[in-house]
């Protein structure tokens, strides 16, 4: 396996490490101003001492991600680079998110009319009743109430359940086995079990709604794509597992640490308080500034060029997400959060193929979370110091695990 | 100035119709519609330009 550049000089260097540890929870870790310092594409080290090519620059990040057949997301290859070593256990999960074009496009497709805009939009009223039931039990509760069993949890769970067939009163089960897969600092062997229990659940779910058929975007699956032979059983398991986790920790993330970050920058709340418009552009900063995919692995499958560098086939690349939000270049005073800003140009969602296909679903969902909240909860603040909430750990979904609030 | 689309590299993530309502929808197979494809002034061309740029799969573009 090729695991240095050629990149002469560079072998003789320490080299920074990716991923690293967020002080803040809503700020990429300051470690990463190493990276940025030697360019828009750096050399930096993973945990196994494998060295790979970290992309900060916004543009250089495009190129990365645009460009497939250059850079692949082949999980099950050699040469994908695992960020952590849960990712080793990942890359015996096969859905389209670990898959190039064509493979990935044929799985992609039998999703794409789950997830329009207009299907979102007509979501909505579920999710406004939702946010609003939930807001009714933490009043009823009083404070102090912790946000993200209560209401960053739920919100983006229910939601995935219904809209996929998934019972809901399994969700303290799939929700800590999804913990144990994206928490960054999951063994091997632990984040394998989670894989293998999520996955042993999801059959027997398939199997049970094959007798039993619902309504859920899981149903459709087995009637469209399971019985035609269009897709076997374990990729469908597969699939539904990719889109249960995603599906709710992320916007779980996004939703408790869009609470504090706006809570943390009380003129920027103070401005979309006054002025609902700035609702769907505060979103997409949110997104831009928390960055809670820090960053996401491709290898090179031939030689070429990246930010003056010469990249070989073989060679790690990681796009560092949470830099490239940053970039100055791409948008101007990169390190304000600023809910006026109006740029939607942030790669969060990533860009190209693979770009998140839930992603109008996320931004729903934590339009509806965090409006109602504030508006319903007009005193709302930390119960405990900011300091003081823990941090998730590097290489996984970044968040926070707790948020205590008053009112 | 038109839009042009390719609904074969559509891959449906709407940051059309989120950008440009006015110019883009999806169909019932989830990819690109164009609503109206003629682009008058430079004003129209910028904007879309951003829109552009924004698709991840590349499958809208601006052609004289």
């Amino acid at each position: 396996m090729t695991e240095t550049s050629t990149a002469a000089p560079a072998d003789a260097r320490e080299l920074p490490a990716y991923p690293q540890a967020r002080g803040c929870p809503y700020q990429p870790p300051a470690g990463y101003d190493a990276y940025r310092d030697q360019g828009p594409v750096s050399l930096v080290e993973l945990y196994n001492g494998r060295r790979v090519w970290a992309v900060s620059g916004h543009a250089e990040a495009r190129q990365v991600l645009l460009d497939a057949a250059t850079y692949s997301s082949d999980r099950v290859h050699p040469h994908y680079p695992a960020t952590a070593p849960r990712f080793e256990s990942a890359r015996k999960v096969r859905n389209f998110i670990g898959m190039d074009p064509p493979e990935h496009t044929v799985q992609r497709r039998m999703l794409l009319t789950n997830f329009t805009v207009r299907k979102v939009q007509a979501l909505r009223p579920g999710i406004q009743r939702l946010v609003d039931e939930l807001i009714d039990a933490i009043e009823a509760k009083g404070p102090v109430a912790d946000l993200v069993p209560d209401f960053a949890l739920p919100v983006p769970s229910v939601v995935i359940c219904e809209l996929l067939g998934v019972p809901y009163t399994d969700h303290a089960f799939f929700e800590q086995q999804s913990r144990r897969v994206v928490t960054g600092t999951t063994s091997l062997e632990d984040s394998a079990d989670a894989f293998a229990q999520l996955a042993s659940y999801l059959d027997g779910l398939i199997r049970r709604k094959e007798q039993e058929p619902g309504d859920g975007l899981l149903d459709t699956l087995i009637a469209e794509q399971l019985s035609t032979g269009a897709l076997n059983r374990r990729d469908l398991v597969d699939i539904a597992l990719l889109l249960l986790v995603a599906g709710h920790e992320t916007t779980a993330s996004a939703i408790a640490l869009g609470v504090l970050t706006l809570l943390e920058n009380p003129e920027q709340l103070a401005a979309l308080r006054a002025d609902e418009t700035l609702l769907p552009g505060a979103v997409e900063e949110l997104l831009r500034y928390m960055a809670i995919a820090d960053g996401v692995a491709r290898f090179a499958t031939v030689d070429t060029e990246l930010g003056g560098h010469q990249v070989k086939a073989g060679d790690g690349v990681i796009v560092v997400i949470s830099s490239a939000n940053r970039d100055d270049e791409a948008f101007p005073a990169a390190d304000a959060f600023d809910v006026g800003r109006g740029a939607r140009h942030h790669i969060s969602f990533g860009h190209g193929v693979h770009q998140c296909i839930g992603q109008n679903l996320a931004r729903a969902e934590m339009e509806i979370a965090l409006s109602t909240l504030f508006r319903r909860l007009p005193g709302l603040r930390l119960a405990e110091p900011s300091g003081q909430l823990p941090v998730k750990e590097p290489g996984g979904v970044q968040g926070i695990w707790r948020l205590p609030v008053t009112w | 100035m038109h839009i042009k689309a390719d609904t074969q590299r559509c891959l449906g993530a709407g940051q059309c119709v989120l950008s440009a309502p006015d110019r883009f929808d999806q169909s019932d197979e989830g990819t690109v519609l164009v609503l109206e494809d003629r682009v008058d002034g430079p004003a129209e061309e910028a904007r879309l330009r951003d829109t552009v740029a924004l698709c991840p799969s590349q499958a809208i573009a601006l052609e004289a």
